[in-house]
């Protein structure tokens, strides 16, 4: 199929059209952040005439976005390391013991990814109650509670693609030499075989982050005092609280969309190609 | 390879204790919680009631509503976003100069999460549309959406469709480049058209992403909760209320701790058929090439 260049230019050109009208959404909430109240209502699509910062300072301070934003960062870059870790760990020692507990113990955690979470929510707050009652350390209410639970259920998907990654690509040559060469077993994981998990555990970290920095039930069961609010808590109560003032809330909603933003186009290649991964071999 | 048992303790048993505390546990005790009536509160007795809360669904017409309408809503979803996921994934597959920038700009929706897209939305589809009524006059088409029953189950699916279709792209483009160009070249020789070619040679071999999508279209829309919340709230008059937003209010709303768990069950089972069938329906349609 051979086009001439006047007609290639305008299919390019109505492509953007197309990709432009699908992000108008995202726009109007970022252009209307920084009008006044009188001109949000005059033009909702015009770019600002004068620019206001006046309903971000607002929002920061009533949302305490900052504080929302640690409480996030902290949550998800704890959770996502230790699910890579223990997943990377569990999966390869499934892979190579091969025996009936390891293909017992896989087969469970890949059945009950099934499981819904509202299957399971009322029964886990109970058992979270009792074991904050038991130890005496708060597993209701606390970041580390949360990041506790985050790494259960993150486990079946985390082992699952390890699981695939390390049958298919990692050879067992390469670790018996290392074991002639005197490695233990612990030795022989993080000096040989990790580092050679390097393109599933982007995979997993990409799958695990989106899920986990935009989770909005877990948090809002277990998160009931303001200093722990994740981002999308702090962003209920914000619409739950007062009744709406669009440029305020605009401002708010600015300020959740700009990270997402940011980290999308610092890695979107590896973003785009861990969640076709993810997908393909879930 | 033999591995000592201290070794494979070491290894396995941290993550796997967490998962049965997390998952395994409260799933069978979720089981014990289905057979008794209990408001939630620490000191009020759990009275044992047997199977009568499985009973008492079948009678429950909010419930028997809100699954018609999650199934509803789930068919027509899973229709519009692997349609559209599919243009776009064909459309930016093609030699176009834009197609690396066209990806990234419709992926984008999915990395936001639900429950902010559902609040961008409320802007646009209440606020912003009842604004452009206001000034166009074309007020049978631009009112608040959020208001009217009908249009509010609409606006589910159109922020749903805008959620997922950028994803389901992902996975439609890894499946289309996968196909070798020898096998479109001979179609083309042959003198097979855009839409000939599209039907019957990439549609079969792309089969199964074409599975993996509707597996996690499906299990999305029946499982959706986030953007019910942020966008209508289940309103107006309770005419969008998801499953899974009923099963949450059963329980954290109205105290219904026995009864709502029971229901969890059952959503539960609902789930794992449907995708089980689906799998198995679309899995043996897969062809090799």
């Amino acid at each position: 199929m051979k086009r001439k260049p006047v007609g290639k230019i305008i299919v390019n050109i109505l492509v953007i059209l197309l990709c432009c009208v699908w992000l108008v959404p995202v726009y109007m909430v970022i252009v209307n952040a920084f009008k006044s109240r009188a001109e949000l209502y005059e033009n909702i699509f015009a770019f600002p005439k004068h620019f206001t910062l006046e309903y971000f300072q607002g929002a920061l301070k009533k949302m305490d976005f900052l504080m929302a934003f640690k409480n996030s960062i902290i949550v998800t870059v704890i959770a996502v390391g230790i699910i890579v870790l223990l997943s990377a760990m569990t999966a390869w020692m499934f892979v190579r013991s091969n025996n009936k507990l390891s293909k017992f113990l896989y087969g469970l955690l890949i059945l009950t990814m099934l499981i819904p979470f509202q299957t399971i929510m009322m029964p886990l707050m109970q058992e979270m109650n009792q074991f904050g009652k038991f130890f005496g350390i708060p597993f209701k209410d606390s970041l580390g509670g949360l990041i506790f639970m985050y790494v259960g259920f993150g486990a079946g998907m985390g082992v699952f693609l390890f699981h695939g990654f390390i049958k298919s690509s990692v050879p067992v040559s390469l670790e018996e030499a290392a074991i002639i060469d005197g490695c233990n077993t612990w030795q022989l994981f993080w000096r040989i075989v990790f580092p050679i998990l390097k393109s599933i555990t982007v995979t997993v970290i990409i799958l695990d982050v989106i899920w986990i920095w935009n989770d909005y039930l877990l948090p809002s069961l277990t998160l009931t005092s303001i200093k722990n609010k994740t981002i999308p808590l702090a962003m209920s109560l914000f619409f739950g609280q007062y009744t709406i003032e669009w440029n305020m809330a605009m401002a708010a909603l600015t300020f959740t969309i700009i990270p997402v933003i940011i980290f999308y186009l610092l890695c979107q290649k590896h973003i785009i190609k861990g969640v076709a991964a993810g997908a393909v071999k879930g | 390879m033999k591995i000592k048992k201290g070794w494979y303790a070491l290894f396995t048993a941290p993550l796997m204790i967490m998962f049965c505390i997390i998952v395994i546990i409260p799933f069978f005790t979720g089981m014990g919680y289905s057979l008794v009536s209990w408001d939630g509160l620490a000191k009020s007795e759990k009275v044992f009631v047997g199977l009568s809360n499985y009973a008492k669904i079948f009678s429950d017409k909010q419930f028997l509503t809100s699954l018609v309408r999650t199934t509803l809503f789930t068919l027509i979803t899973v229709v519009i976003v692997n349609v559209l996921a599919l243009a776009f994934a064909v459309l930016v597959t093609t030699k176009l100069k834009v197609r690396n920038v066209a990806r990234t700009m419709l992926f984008l929706p999915y990395l936001i999460g639900g429950l902010i897209l559902g609040y961008i939305w409320q802007y646009v589809l209440g606020d912003a549309m009842s604004t452009i009524g206001d000034m166009t006059g074309l007020t049978n088409i631009f009112f608040n959406w959020l208001v009217n029953k009908k249009m509010a189950f609409c606006a589910m699916i159109v922020v749903s469709t805008w959620q997922m279709a950028g994803y389901m792209m992902i996975v439609y483009i890894a499946g289309l480049e996968a196909i070798s160009d020898d096998v479109i070249e001979a179609a083309e020789v042959d003198g097979a058209g855009f839409w000939r070619t599209l039907i019957n040679i990439k549609l079969p071999l792309i089969m199964s992403s074409i599975t993996i999508c509707l597996f996690l279209t499906l299990s999305n829309c029946f499982k959706i909760y986030d953007v019910n919340v942020s966008l209508t709230g289940g309103g107006p008059n309770n005419s969008t209320e998801m499953v899974s937003m009923n099963i949450f209010n059963e329980i954290f709303t109205k105290s219904h701790f026995g009864y709502g768990q029971a229901k969890a069950i059952v959503f539960f089972v609902i789930i794992a058929l449907i995708t089980l069938i689906q799998v198995k329906i679309t899995g043996d349609k897969e062809v090799s090439a």
